[in-house]
């Protein structure tokens, strides 16, 4: 039988930036279809890890970071539509920055709707709520119509129900995901793998079912 | 062990250095008061500033609107043709250009253009347009270059080149951009009503002749007007207003302009020409040596003397405009004092900068006679108060802890240390700025290099004139890279510390 290419692929990979060297040696391979979560304690090299990974395929990827990268002058349509940008010609994108289309008007609210930001649409993102710029990030991420996900932490400024909606959204709409969560209970329940860094390497890296109580408290360990 | 003794950092070494060059340039610098009667000049000019009156409002209006025009049609020019200049501002090419053009003072412009195209509004235009070009082109580059680049990372990565600066470089700037561009055009304001002093039709024209004839309660009305113009810019001067006013500027103007050809062939292929490269042409040997002594005269003469003057008194103003701006900046600060005092701060920061500096100079040039002080308290105070309006702006960010200390205390040990790198960016960015208008204040009859060349420009050879605004533009240019060099260095960046 004959094994499919992994989508991501990592060998003995040492990651860092600078001189400081976070991640070691690492081996890591995703594959397409897979739902990733990648836990951890604060500090362990989650946000590098997921960069790296972007950085192999990034014109398969939709990625939605830490740092939201909004443009607060500009609205919460605008900054979604940024998504879309390489899918348009200059012209068609400066018309729709001085008027909008309806056209896209229409398509960007089939995906302000689930992310709750209808009403703002046309509002400042800088005038937003740090929960309301996250959907945004989130929002145009989703936009650029990826086949893979990768999120940094998309849902750690809602609360809890709308996170379980946001968590769906985002699987509804890509085939691969890669996710960093720091809710456990969520990266259990919507992803089928789980990979534990600590101490700078992969100390866990298994099918969900697979998983105990016990090896997910070792991981927050010191 | 002995305890270890305070080190001097280099944020305090040079505030000294700078402090103690400019204690030696004063003891260099003519700071005598010539008038025979220095306090009765003052009590007539008080009275006059307390009596104002409005004569023949028709006329004033008349060169309000004239002075709008010219600046609001420069500026927005000038902004337009800066904007596709910051886009080409890696080019080495573009950026000399641009520091070449914007190292000449707008009055130099405006009197080069008087030659040949006359009193007409292409010379008020063009005397704003071309500096102001230069500055926007700097400003606003380096507005694009500092701004947020995360939402630039995000993008899709086949986004095309144009769409991606559009969105993610532009537009995170956009607010900056815009409030430099009203900023500008407030110094547009300024300079076109200066553009009086050679005699075109704006505010400034009406303002020297008012003073200098002594009707200082006509002169206090003029003066008010225009400081009311500029103070209620954040009324009038609004972007959804900005074509309407365009519009009216274009409208008002007079545009028949006749170009004389061959005035203008005249001008640039004779007229500025050394005078022995002129009169023996340029291919004998002899001319040429001519030519050299020429230089070596006017070096002698008056670029020497014109140069150092320039230089004293930059230096002198650049430390004084420091110190008023360290002591004025609380004035408007919210960490001293409540919403209604401020207003207050406001209006004293904003008559202090607002009003041109060669009027200010010229004001105190009555009371003194022409020394070297009139130029010191007016560059002093008009940048101070400029410098002092920003930082005391970027005070509002500061958040301090719930039981810090309060009035001296907080002054010098909670705030100043905080604004003091920002201060001192702002301090070194109008290091240039200063110079330039040192070197202009010339025209008051101070020995700096403007009074050379406005004294060359009187006697019709503009061989001289051209040269030593060269000369002028070449100083400039030098002051402007050290003050780069020492920026970066030091790290200085006018972005506030908050925390």
């Amino acid at each position: 039988m004959i094994t499919p290419c992994p989508l991501f692929n990592l060998q003995a990979q040492s990651l860092g930036w600078g001189q400081q060297c976070v991640l070691g040696s690492l081996d890591l391979s995703i594959y397409e279809g897979e739902n990733v979560a990648i836990v951890g304690k604060s500090g362990s090299g989650k946000t590098t890890l997921i960069k790296a990974l972007f950085q192999q395929a990034p014109d398969k990827v939709a990625l939605c970071g830490q740092d939201y990268g909004l443009v607060p002058s500009l609205s919460v349509f605008h900054n979604i539509y940024m998504g879309q940008l390489d899918k348009h010609s200059f012209i068609y994108n400066f018309t729709n920055l001085l008027r909008p289309f309806k056209k896209e008007i229409n398509a960007i609210s089939t995906l302000t709707t689930p992310l709750a930001l209808t009403e703002d649409l046309f509002k400042s993102a800088e005038n937003l709520s740090g929960g309301q710029q996250q959907r945004v990030a989130l929002g145009r991420a989703l936009f650029q119509n990826k086949a893979v996900f990768i999120g940094d932490e998309p849902v750690s400024s809602v609360d809890e129900v709308q996170a379980e909606n946001l968590l769906q959204l985002i699987m509804s709409r890509h085939h691969t995901t890669i996710l960093t969560l720091h809710n456990i209970d969520l990266a259990l329940r919507f992803c089928d793998r789980i990979i534990g860094l600590r101490h700078g390497v992969i100390e866990l890296d298994k099918p969900v079912t697979d998983i105990s109580e016990s090896q997910l408290r070792t991981l927050y360990q010191d | 062990m002995s305890p270890p003794s305070p080190q001097a950092t280099g944020i305090r070494k040079l505030s000294l250095s700078f402090t103690l060059i400019a204690l030696a340039c004063l003891f260099f610098a003519d700071t005598s008061i010539i008038t025979t009667n220095p306090w009765g000049e003052v009590g007539n000019i008080g009275q006059g500033l307390i009596t104002p009156s409005f004569t023949s409002p028709s006329t004033l209006l008349t060169s309000l609107m004239n002075t709008l025009a010219f600046a609001l049609i420069g500026v927005v020019f000038a902004a337009l043709l800066g904007m596709v200049l910051a886009h080409f501002f890696e080019w080495r090419v573009v950026r000399i250009s641009c520091a070449f053009i914007r190292s000449i003072h707008e009055l130099f412009w405006a009197l080069i253009f008087l030659q040949v195209f006359g009193l007409s509004t292409l010379t008020g235009l063009l005397a704003i347009i071309i500096p102001y070009t230069g500055i926007f082109a700097k400003v606003y580059a380096e507005i694009l270059e500092e701004s947020d680049q995360t939402a630039l990372q995000r993008l899709p990565i086949a986004t095309s080149r144009w769409s991606s600066h559009l969105y993610a470089r532009l537009m995170p700037a956009w607010p900056q951009l815009v409030h430099y561009t009203q900023y500008r055009l407030e110094c547009g304001i300024r300079s076109s009503s200066v553009l009086g002093f050679v005699g075109l039709p704006t505010l400034g024209f009406h303002l020297e002749s008012f003073f200098k004839q002594g009707y200082y309660s006509e002169a206090a009305g003029v003066l008010y007007l225009f400081i009311a113009v500029i103070a209620l810019m954040r009324f009038w001067a609004k972007k959804r207003y900005l074509l309407p006013l365009l519009v009216i500027a274009f409208i008002w103007l007079p545009f028949q302009v006749s170009v004389d050809t061959d005035l203008l062939y005249r001008f640039f292929s004779h007229d500025i020409l050394p005078a022995p490269l002129r009169q023996e042409g340029p291919l004998t040997m002899g001319s040429w040596s001519q030519t050299l002594d020429w230089c070596i005269l006017l070096f002698k003469d008056q670029i020497l003397v014109g140069s150092w003057n320039t230089l004293l008194l930059t230096q002198i103003a650049l430390v004084g405009s420091g110190i008023t701006a360290l002591l004025l900046y609380p004035l408007i600060s919210p960490l001293f004092f409540t919403q209604r005092k401020r207003t207050v701060g406001h209006l004293f920061l904003i008559t202090l900068r607002s009003i041109p500096e060669l009027i200010f100079a010229f004001v105190i040039l009555l009371i003194t006679g022409p020394s070297m002080i009139p130029a010191i308290i007016a560059l002093s105070l008009h940048n101070g108060a400029i410098i002092a309006h920003l930082i005391g702006r970027y005070t509002e960010v500061i958040k301090l802890r719930a039981d810090s200390p309060t009035h001296g205390n907080r002054y010098a040990y909670e705030v100043t240390p905080r604004i003091y790198k920002p201060f001192l960016a702002f301090l070194f960015y109008r290091w240039e700025v200063i110079l330039r208008e040192s070197a202009i204040l010339g025209i008051l009859g101070i020995q700096t290099l403007g009074f050379f060349i406005d004294s060359a420009f009187e006697e019709f050879r503009f061989d001289r004139a051209l040269f030593l605004i060269l000369v002028t533009a070449l100083l400039n240019i030098l002051v402007d890279s050290f003050s780069r060099s020492i920026r970066s260095k030091l790290r200085l960046s006018t972005s506030p510390e908050a925390q």
